[in-house]
């Protein structure tokens, strides 16, 4: 089905997707929107996994993009604890006030 | 061949005794150590003269006229250095020259180890262990100095008589002056050292050997080609004579030397170890002969060195200072004669002197021993009556030294003084000359001082004062004796005698190729018998100038003369000044260039430079560390531009 759509429009809007992430990961203050944003720009990478193995033919590129989704899913958990916890401790998570590990 | 002992084991005696002595002396007493340091070197005296006796009687002759094979034994032991180039055997080598040496350093040296029992006793276990293993140690050095076969084995004794020096100088080294003494001994005779190497540096260059057979033959074989190097590199090993024994201008570790127990003076510091430089000289006669210059060299500071040290011996109060300087002195005759090619007369000087002198020394520290201590002999006299036999042996080998008919050192003397006359060199002849009257005056002196008169110190030394143990007196008796006949194996021909110890080193002298035998001109018997006269008289206006001031007038006309001229009298009592120039030119200079490398180059460079470097660092992670702004949107920016650079500089190189 993806091998219908053309390489260079795959790797177009995995690279839209990436810079949406990737701004999204500089610009904002709150640590779960740049958590999500980050899973964005991992998203894009899959995607233009996903394109290069259908216009290559091979299988390698969608087995890669599983490890990516579970190596994120961990992720996810360990981040996502660690969030818990720091809010616990300073009651935000703005991470411009989280900043105590400084010169 | 021979069915003595092999030569190695002459010097390994000592060594084991050494070890013995040394590692396990203060644990195990006295007596053990006693036991073993004088057995060792008794054991090595008597192997030494077994293969001696065996070495000059090897061929009995019908006439019963003293005479011997004159062969070189070399007894090589093992390998040393071996490289493609270049190679040094661990090798012992008996031949004239060294049976002499071996003949009074063995004997000497157990004389005076039997004294040390006596002259010791009174110190600490751990002292006298540690003593006795420095004075094996010498014993073991020496022995190799003197028995090697090469110079590379010759220098380890020469560095190994010096150590042993050094420590023995340095024996009460709780004292600052005997420490400092020890060092200056040391440093000194490093700088004679560093011209000794430079002369084997200098003869491996020429000869591509150290060897001493191959490179005396070579150049006896062919002197054209190699005597133009002979000349600088006589001088360099003559240079490490100066050092080691005592020479202008490298004396002055001598005197100091004297802080060191009396025996180890007596041993090291005029007997043997002093003696290795005119040993070395008469050792290496064959490069010397073709160095003319350096001979003269030789001569002249011999010559300068003997009156020299002998104008400053008649201004010292301390005995034992005046014992330094006259031994000085009579190296100084020693290296004459070897300058103006006489070697026989300078090695038949060391071998008396060694008698005599070991003797005084002796005699001093037994006087020492009495006066519990004292050695300002200002503070002495009258002694002769308490301690009889230390006057008279001290008495015979003050006849001696001055040269008093028919003693050793009349017959070393008058060897010596006929050869630098018969050379034509007659200001040496006359300096000399003049040097031995000095001789007898200020070493009669020390016997008016010290013995005659009355006692000048006070009561409770008078009381206290007492003979010495026998273990001190039998080697005085003995060492006087040998003072008296020691003369007989160089009685020249004039006197009847045979001149044996001429016939006996004659082997060590290779003749020259090309060059005419001969050693110098012949005196007629007239001349020789004035010459005789002459030596003798200044010996006796010497000695009866010193015994009328000193003995009958209690030193008064010394004092009017002092007195009347008391700049020259207070130059000559401060010893020239000698040791003070140095210190202006020498020691003060270096003692700032250290302190410049020390203060400058260290402090200022080199910590300058590590500690620069470490305030940079540091300042570049106080201004690197604002970097790190604990917001984590700023390392993430930080990612994003890294990686476009990265990108940018990947693109760019495709």
């Amino acid at each position: 089905m993806i091998g219908s759509i053309p390489l260079s429009d795959v790797l177009l809007a995995s690279a839209a997707l990436f810079c949406v992430g990737l701004a999204g990961a500089l610009l904002r203050r709150n640590a779960i929107t740049i958590f999500l944003s980050i899973e964005v720009m991992m998203n894009a990478a899959n995607l233009a996994l996903l394109g290069y193995g259908a216009a290559l033919g091979t299988r390698e590129g969608q087995i890669l993009v599983f490890f990516v989704i579970a190596i994120a899913a961990a992720e996810a958990s360990v981040g996502l604890a660690i969030f818990v916890a720091l809010f616990r401790h300073t009651e935000t998570i703005d991470v411009n006030r989280i900043n105590l590990l400084k010169w | 061949m021979s069915s003595g002992p092999p030569l190695w084991v002459i010097p390994a005696l000592p060594l084991g005794g050494f070890l013995l002595t040394g590692l396990l002396g203060t644990r195990l007493g006295k007596r053990f150590v006693t036991a073993v340091g004088l057995g060792s070197v008794a054991l090595a005296t008597v192997a030494a003269y077994w293969r001696l006796l065996e070495y000059v009687f090897q061929v009995p002759s019908r006439s019963g006229e003293f005479s011997f094979h004159p062969v070189t034994i070399v007894e090589r032991v093992s390998d040393w250095v071996a490289t493609s180039g270049f190679a040094a055997d661990i090798a012992f080598r008996l031949d004239p020259l060294s049976a002499l040496m071996i003949s009074f350093v063995t004997f000497v040296g157990f004389l005076i180890h039997v004294y040390s029992t006596g002259y010791m006793a009174e110190e600490t276990d751990a002292g006298y262990a540690r003593f006795f293993a420095y004075l094996n140690l010498f014993m073991f050095s020496m022995l190799v100095l003197v028995l090697a076969q090469n110079f590379l084995l010759l220098f380890v004794g020469w560095e190994g008589v010096g150590l042993c020096s050094y420590l023995l100088i340095g024996y009460s080294y709780e004292q600052e002056y005997a420490a400092s003494s020890g060092r200056k001994a040391f440093v000194v005779n490093r700088i004679g050292d560093y011209g000794f190497l430079l002369g084997m540096f200098g003869l491996v260059g020429v000869f591509g050997t150290l060897d001493f057979d191959r490179i005396f033959r070579s150049a006896a074989a062919d002197p054209a080609r190699f005597a133009p190097a002979l000349t600088l590199i006589c001088l360099c090993l003559f240079v490490g004579a100066t050092g080691k024994s005592a020479q202008l201008p490298l004396y002055v570790w001598l005197p100091d030397a004297m802080a060191g127990p009396t025996p180890v003076s007596a041993l090291i510091h005029a007997a043997t170890m002093v003696t290795a430089g005119v040993y070395m000289v008469t050792r290496c006669n064959v490069l010397f002969r073709l160095a003319p210059e350096a001979m003269a060299v030789v001569a002249v500071i011999g010559a300068a060195t003997a009156i020299f040290a002998a104008v400053i011996g008649v201004a010292q109060n301390d005995v034992k200072k005046v014992l330094a300087y006259s031994t000085i002195s009579q190296l100084g005759y020693m290296f004459l004669a070897c300058g103006v090619g006489a070697f026989v007369a300078g090695m038949f000087h060391v071998l008396t002197h060694a008698f005599f002198k070991a003797c005084l020394f002796l005699g001093a520290g037994s006087v020492m021993h009495a006066m519990s201590g004292e050695i300002d002999m200002r503070k002495m006299g009258g002694l002769k009556r308490k301690l009889p036999v230390t006057y008279a042996t001290f008495l015979i080998a003050t006849l001696a030294i001055s040269g008093i008919p028919p003693l050793a050192g009349f017959f070393s003397k008058d060897a010596i003084l006929t050869a630098v006359f018969g050379a034509g060199r007659p200001v040496l002849f006359g300096l000399g000359l003049f040097t031995a009257g000095l001789t007898a005056f200020y070493m009669f002196r020390v016997v008016s001082r010290v013995f005659e008169g009355t006692f000048r110190g006070t009561p409770e030394q008078e009381h206290h004062a007492h003979e010495s143990p026998r273990s001190m007196t039998i080697p005085l008796i003995v060492l006087a004796a040998l003072s008296v006949v020691g003369g007989i194996v160089g009685v020249p021909p004039l006197l009847g005698g045979g001149d044996r110890i001429a016939k006996f080193l004659a082997p060590i002298f290779l003749s020259i190729a090309g060059r005419p035998e001969g050693r110098g001109a012949e005196l007629l018997s007239s001349t020789e018998w004035l010459l005789l006269g002459a030596s003798v008289l200044v010996a006796v206006v010497g000695l009866l100038l010193a015994w009328k001031w000193y003995a009958k007038d209690d030193g008064r006309v010394p004092e009017r003369i002092a007195a009347a001229f008391p700049a020259a009298y207070r130059l000559v009592a401060d010893k020239f000044r000698v040791d003070e120039l140095y210190d202006a030119i020498v020691v003060r200079p270096f003692v700032a260039l250290a302190r410049f490398c020390w203060k400058v180059i260290d402090v200022l460079v080199i910590d300058g430079v590590l500690n620069a470097g470490a305030f940079l660092v540091e300042l570049a992670g106080d201004l690197l560390r604002f970097l790190q702004t604990g917001n984590v949107r700023n390392y993430a920016l930080g990612f994003l531009l890294g990686v476009v650079a990265l990108m940018l500089i990947v693109m760019g190189g495709m």
